[in-house]
């Protein structure tokens, strides 16, 4: 029972330690990225590289007049904020970041807490995220505010159609409900050379499943190109125009934490959770060598001619690389860090997708954003788990 | 910590309902029906439940209330009057739910003479998810199957109704 306790504080703390310092870092990356997609610097002056930003904001935000517009519902002005961000920040803790790994007194597995029906929870949850967003739109009694909030319960029950019914061919592949389950079912390699992760798994590759899963994903999050909760040019901000300080910062960080979620949920259902790329003998070094190579190219930048200050920052960041190579290479810590390095590239992969596309799409019409998850999204989803339930069904072995 | 947990979520549960009822604004009453189905999903789930549970908080919690809260902010619907309180609902409302309540005990320790037991939290396995398709598939098809098709007319209604204008 102490051992069970102990072992569940200390994961708790590093999965809200680690989760929150992405979330402050990953708006930092989502400037960066999208400023050099438009040819930009992005933040450059508070730290070196802007990287002191997402600290500098935090107080900014936490210093700004909190205010509450006379007009608005007091109780559910306050609410809304609180229920976005808390709902938000609970799905990641079932999330599976590796297998079960020995510690001092036992095994335990890599996750806060495994759910026999994890994906019902985070389609739970999910589906209780939405009040947030249409509490806030309506409690500010603003119309802008109120527009955004149904346009996003619109938008949120609409995606969820498909979102929901793609979910179920990775369990109909995996035969369970729990993220462990279906990540475990994704080990081992087709000819020792293609992973079976569900993208690439048999009797019926969920490729066409990933891709309408992120679309919908991109919805739920109210993400560009479905951004129209919050369509500056034509809502002002849409459903937190009323909200400034913490109150705001708390919608910034849900938006965020969804993002996050997402791309956990959909390495663990898509891209096969912490199973690494290659076989085992061979992947446990590539941390170490990605580790390497961009130390080199972080040493190569600090002798071309940069900036002020670029001289030093970029050979400083590249021998913090190295040692965090040097970490990875230690094979006692392999059974830790290598599951946990797979997932997080691909979840990260998945995060510069969602930026990447916000610095290349457009935005939708209202209209064509429905048009599409009715008559588009949802056949194509439904297709998609008819067909994989049939492929089950006729080749029971093949899984 | 079972117990401690059922008293939480029962009070939560009573409180809701009483909330739902006693509340002038619609949007407060339909976020305190959030709260019962809620507390019942977390009943459910001390109970050993856990899929049932997580389809109250999916259907329930999240698809029913979220169109009910759609429509009442659509409709923008303002506080409620108070309306003028009938002579019969001030005089015989109380005694009429007593006697409602020591109908409804009866009835329930007569139909279920066994439930007087203790009830044990967290011991009853028959609440995975592979325990109710394996019932529903089997035992209880027949049902399963007419429903499927009453919500098929229910939804064959709606288009009905929505497509009058065309023809």
């Amino acid at each position: 029972m102490t051992f069970f306790l102990i072992v569940t504080l200390v994961k708790i703390a590093l999965v809200f330690g680690v989760f929150m310092t992405t979330l402050a870092y990953l708006q930092w990356v989502e400037r960066k990225v999208l400023a050099h997609i438009q040819s930009r610097t992005g933040p450059l002056r508070v730290g070196p590289h802007g990287l002191l930003q997402p600290l500098a904001d935090v107080f900014k935000l936490l210093t700004k007049e909190d205010l509450v517009p006379p007009h608005a519902s007091r109780f559910f002005y306050l609410l809304a904020p609180f229920l976005a961000v808390s709902l938000a920040l609970v799905s990641i803790a079932i999330i599976p970041f590796g297998p079960e790994v020995p510690v001092p007194g036992g095994k335990t597995f890599m996750e806060v807490g495994g759910l026999n029906v994890g994906i019902l929870f985070i389609l739970a949850i999910g589906a209780v995220g939405v009040y947030g967003i249409a509490l806030a739109g309506w409690s500010s009694n603003n119309k802008y505010s109120l527009m955004g909030g149904l346009r996003s319960s619109a938008q949120m029950i609409s995606y969820e159609l498909p979102f929901t019914l793609v979910i179920v061919s990775p369990l109909l592949l995996a035969n369970t409900l729990s993220l462990r389950g279906i990540a475990d079912a994704q080990a081992g390699y087709y000819f020792d050379v293609i992973p079976r992760w569900n993208i690439f798994q048999m009797p019926f590759p969920q490729i066409f499943g990933f891709l309408i899963f992120m679309i919908a994903g991109f919805a739920e999050t109210n993400r560009i190109p479905f951004d129209l909760p919050e369509a500056e040019n034509e809502l002002v901000a849409g459903f937190h125009t009323e909200y400034s300080s913490m109150k705001f910062a708390c919608f910034f960080m849900a938006e965020y934490a969804n993002m996050v979620t997402i791309a956990c949920v959909a390495t663990t259902l898509f891209l096969g959770g912490w199973h690494p790329l290659f076989p085992a003998p061979y992947s446990n070094w590539v941390p170490t060598l990605v580790l390497l190579g961009a130390a080199a190219l972080l040493f190569m930048q600090g002798n071309k001619i940069g900036r002020k200050g670029d001289h030093i920052t970029f050979p400083l960041f590249g021998i913090a690389a190295l040692l965090l190579a040097l970490v990875f290479a230690i094979p006692f810590l392999h059974t830790y860090l290598v599951p946990v390095f797979w997932f997080a590239a691909k979840a990260g992969f998945l995060l510069f997708v969602y930026i990447w596309i916000r610095g290349t799409l457009p935005r939708f019409r209202y209209d064509q954003l429905m048009h599409f998850a009715w008559t588009f999204l949802f056949p194509c989803a439904l297709a998609n788990l008819l067909l994989t339930a049939l492929m089950v069904a006729v080749f029971p072995d093949q899984k | 910590m079972d117990s401690i947990l059922f008293i939480i979520a029962a009070i939560s549960a009573v409180g809701c309902g009483l909330n739902l009822v006693l509340q002038k604004h619609p949007i407060s009453s339909a976020l305190s029906l959030i709260g019962v189905m809620s507390s019942l999903a977390l009943l459910y789930l001390l109970l050993g439940a856990e899929f049932i549970a997580m389809a109250q908080m999916i259907v329930y919690g999240g698809a029913v209330m979220v169109l009910f809260i759609f429509v009442i902010m659509l409709l923008n619907a303002g506080t409620e009057k108070r309306s003028e309180k009938s002579l019969f609902a001030q005089i015989a409302g109380f005694p009429l739910l007593a006697v409602l309540v020591v109908l409804l005990s009866f009835l329930i320790r007569q139909t279920f003479p066994s439930a007087t037991s203790e009830v044990k939290f967290g011991y009853w396995v028959g609440g995975t998810a592979e325990a109710i398709g394996m019932r529903l598939f089997t035992r209880f098809l027949l049902p399963f199957e007419v429903i499927s098709v009453l919500i098929l007319i229910a939804i064959l209604g709606a288009v009905v109704l929505a497509r009058k204008e065309i023809d």
